[in-house]
């Protein structure tokens, strides 16, 4: 079963890439085959949990061994404007005994405890390598609690082995279509109700840009699944457009939602300000092409023509110190362009982006912005990033957790772009955090200090 | 004393344990030269990597060999002979550290005789040494993974050496010790005129070091050559009573004889440890170290006041439980609330009525009333929700600065953390806990 929908999945028509394949390579699936010995990331069960944990009011419970929950449990910095159940570490911790004799039975009771404990409208239950192997039936017993606790219990196919983290996210795409979204229709609908795929309110981004929708008259229905309830992403189906955000994690899901429910999408990204602009603009001439009052494009452009001014304005004695600095990039996905798109407006000259978990859609445009000086990555390795740092090529680098002491020992500037971080920087308002944060790491009084040699060393 | 209580749920709630590989791989980092690995899918590896980014604040190296659905089905011996290729064709390591998961050791596949295949088809790998630990992710938890891989690393390397270097020794160092304990452990022996085997070091490789270059395995940490010497040594102080079954092994091979220290915390803990080097060395007890012992005799004096009464919740794995519980007791609070993440020997040893094998949901019931809590990062929101000042040990602390050289062990160490434990005391005496309460989880956070 698992098989068949990887191998629907597979078949992408609203992928580039994908249709580029002859059927012979694209039953292979996505990405390249891992190498042992030099693969990072995280498995489909990562990216399946990235996905749906910020459902706030659901429980997210792991079947498996401790690895799979204890190790990860509320790691990421989805924000909630509510319920913190999710940020409960939910796991049945599967021993030596239940992997002689299965788990079904300890799940069904976890799940049981967890219903009369916390009272969630739905349990999601997410299959891990070791409890897949030893054949548990997961979607059998979900079936068997949704009958006896009457609600939601949501199984979550993705086993970290199936795949990148990637994989996963499109897996979970896949349940939110197959068994969340469309099972319960809203109370009323609007011309401007939309809807924010992969957008998973990281250190609040989807705060930084709820309040400009609203300014705007448009009305957020959910976003999959950031801040998001149950209730909501079950409703998402009655949205006019889908905005996606994260590059194309869940391009099955916009993709099929279209099919389904005729919902128009395009691909989109709020960082910094010429692409939030550009997002705002596209999200009212599609309301309006599907019947939002027309005004809202004219209400849309003073928004965006006073946001504009106003950032101008509040940056203006960071951006004389941001100009002409050089930024080695190192993130994935759609971040590979708009954080390039996000740092030229300010001046800053973009040398290279990694262009890991990106579309050729993607690279393409982080190719045309950045012209000939700017270097695409597909794997950059530690000790290259690290000789071009000490190299003062680039004067800062902006990346996640695992590359931020690849930058801080090479004694460099360095920032975090990707989830751990703790500012929103979407928005006009998170555009204007990001180029402050920027300002903030370049210009600390430390670099001098710690790069000149001891006394007895000079 | 303590009478030892499974939780009794089938759901674990807010996981307090983490995985035996997670374990395993860390004391693979406190080796020189060293490139971890877990025989398992990808994510495992990217989930453990994090925390211990997050934890030591330090460049991680850290490899899988990438199981997939398939390899899980045919066997993962072909996985793990590429891994070990190219991570050695990459980084040039002195030593592989193995880590097996449950996916591979609930099929029951032959690592050992894998490897030996490996190693006979690549003559390229004869100065690589690879250790392999069995760490079933099913079973045991950070601690029983660290322990494993030690006594892996000792099976693999301690040589049986003739003759015996009498100012050498052994210390087996558990993973409830600091890089900033273990350079206190190593002064402490040097001012004896010792020399010191510590195995794993993790002073040496995780101690926050800035290098010149970079480097693909770990930089620093005990040297391959000096564990195959370890045989030689006079004896083998196993820290932590997690350590036991590697000194064990020198001993079994060797005739290293043991010696074990349950915990270094605290005055007469310490007080045995200085009169065990003493002994070892025939060198009378330097001046230096009667002065800090002063200084801690002076620091309970001073601080007795706040703990006598204090009402304590502990959640950590065995040896830190039991090292903390003891040294608290010690100073006159009560352990009203244990809980530890997997069942062992020691946690008899634990100064309260119970201990619970369970997670940090269970000690958030049984916390209620507590003056302090006491666990790692997790347990923050814990006693946030509960008005309660917190205080971090244990693996991972991701949210404040400085983990690796928090001081515990030593005469220093003590009265460091009665200065430390004591203060939190005091300011809720003084109704800060009152503004605790009100300020939530942030103003908890930073009372610990």
């Amino acid at each position: 079963m698992l098989q068949h929908k990887l191998q629907d999945l597979f078949d992408e028509p609203a992928c580039a890439k994908n249709r580029a394949k002859d059927a012979a390579s694209r039953k292979k699936g996505c990405g390249k085959p891992l190498t042992p010995g030099n693969t990072a990331g995280g498995c489909a069960f990562d990216g399946a949990k990235i996905v749906l944990q910020p459902i706030t009011d659901a429980a997210h419970l792991v079947h498996g061994p401790i690895a799979c929950e204890g190790n990860s449990w509320d790691s990421r910095h989805s924000l909630s404007s509510g319920p913190m159940l999710y940020r409960t570490g939910l796991t049945t911790d599967l021993g030596e005994l239940d992997v002689i004799y299965g788990g079904e039975k300890k799940l069904f009771r976890a799940i049981k405890e967890v219903v009369a404990r916390f009272d969630p409208p739905a349990v999601f239950v997410y299959q891990t390598c070791l409890t897949a192997m030893i054949g548990d039936d997961i979607v059998k017993v979900c079936e068997v609690a949704a009958e006896r606790f009457g609600r939601p219990v949501v199984p979550v196919n993705a086993p970290g082995f199936v795949g990148k983290k990637n994989l996963g996210t499109k897996l979970a795409g896949e349940v939110l279509l197959d068994r969340v979204i469309g099972t319960e229709e809203p109370e009323t609908v609007t011309p401007t109700g939309i809807n924010l795929l992969g957008e998973y309110n990281v250190s609040g981004d989807l705060w930084n840009v709820k309040p400009l929708f609203e300014r705007l008259g448009i009305r957020l229905l959910t976003a999959i699944t950031g801040d998001a309830r149950f209730h909501e992403v079950t409703k998402a189906h009655r949205a006019r457009v889908n905005m996606m955000v994260c590059s194309q994690a869940l391009i099955n899901l916009a993709r099929k939602m279209e099919e389904r429910w005729g919902i128009p999408w395009f691909e989109g990204s709020f960082y910094g300000v010429p692409e939030t602009s550009r997002s705002l603009r596209t999200i009212a001439r599609l309301l309006v092409e599907r019947g939002a009052d027309a005004a809202l494009s004219a209400r849309t452009e003073a928004l965006i023509a006073a946001e504009e001014a106003r950032v101008a304005a509040e940056l203006a004695d960071v951006l004389t110190v941001l100009k002409g600095k050089k930024v080695l990039l190192y993130t994935g996905g759609v971040k590979s362009w708009s954080m390039i798109a996000a740092l030229q407006w300010a001046g800053m000259t973009v040398i290279g982006t990694s262009v890991r978990k990106a579309t050729e859609d993607d690279k393409d445009r982080a190719a045309a912005l950045m012209g000939e000086e700017g270097g695409l990555y597909e794997n950059l390795p530690q000790r290259e990033m690290y000789r071009m740092l000490k190299a003062g090529e680039a004067d800062i680098l902006l990346s996640g957790g695992r590359t931020q002491y690849v930058a801080l020992k090479a004694r460099t500037p360095w920032l975090d772009s990707n989830q751990e971080r703790h500012r929103a920087y979407t928005g006009y308002d998170g555009a204007v955090t990001l180029l402050r944060e920027i300002h903030k790491a370049l210009t600390s009084p430390i670099w001098e200090q710690v790069r000149a040699p001891a006394p007895w060393e000079r | 004393m303590a009478k030892v209580v499974p939780s009794g749920k089938h759901c674990t709630v807010n996981p307090l344990k983490l995985s035996q590989p997670l374990g395993g791989a860390a004391a693979f980092m406190g080796l020189d030269g060293c490139l971890p690995m877990l025989h398992a899918a990808q994510g495992c590896t990217a989930f453990a990597l994090v925390l211990l980014v997050r934890h030591f604040r330090e460049a991680i190296p850290f490899q899988t060999t990438a199981m997939n659905e398939v390899t899980t089905i045919l066997g993962g011996s072909d996985n793990l002979e590429q891994a070990i290729l190219n991570v050695v064709e990459r980084a040039h390591p002195k030593v592989i550290g193995i880590c097996s998961n449950g996916l591979i050791e609930a099929r029951g596949e032959d690592v050992r005789g894998d490897l030996k295949l490996i190693r006979a088809r690549h003559p390229e790998l004869r100065d690589t040494a690879l250790v392999y630990v069995r760490t079933p992710d099913y079973q045991g938890g950070f601690q029983e993974g660290w322990s494993a891989a030690v006594s892996a690393v000792v099976e693999e390397l301690v040589e049986a050496l003739p003759g015996r270097n009498l100012h050498q020794i052994n210390i087996l160092a558990g993973s409830h010790l600091t890089p900033a304990d273990l350079e206190e452990i190593r002064d402490t022996a040097e001012a004896f005129g010792l020399f010191p085997i510590i195995l794993p070091d993790i002073a040496g490789s995780l101690d926050g070091h800035v290098a010149d270059t970079y480097v693909a395995t770990t930089l620093g940490g005990t040297g391959v050559d000096d564990i195959r010497r370890m045989g030689r040594s006079v004896v083998s102080f196993a820290l932590g009573r997690q350590m036991e079954a590697a000194a064990r092994r020198i001993e079994a091979r060797c005739g290293v004889p043991v010696e074990i220290f349950d915990r270094l915390t605290g005055l007469t803990a310490w007080d045995d440890f200085i009169a065990a080097l003493a002994r070892v060395s025939g060198t009378p007890v330097p001046q230096a170290i009667r002065r800090r012992r002063s200084q801690l005799l002076d620091a309970m004096l001073d601080g007795h006041f706040y703990f006598g009464g204090k009402r304590v919740a502990i959640a950590a794995e065995p040896d830190l439980l039991l090292g903390l519980s003891q040294f608290l007791a010690d100073m006159g609070a009560q352990v009203a609330t244990a809980v530890a993440t997997t069942d062992c020997e020691v946690l008899a040893a634990v100064p309260a009525e119970s201990v619970t094998i369970g997670d940090l949901d269970d000690l958030e019931r049984l916390a209620a009333g507590c003056d302090l809590l006491i666990s790692h990062s997790h347990g923050a929101r814990i006693a946030g929700r509960l008005g309660i000042a917190f205080f971090r040990a244990g693996f991972p602390n991701f949210d404040r600065l400085g983990a690796a050289h928090r001081l515990s062990v030593g005469y220093r160490g003590a009265r460091d953390l009665i200065f430390e434990i004591g203060n939190l005391f005091i300011a809720g005496e003084h109704g800060h806990g009152a503004r605790i309460r009100q300020g939530g989880e942030h103003a908890a956070v930073a009372g610990g």
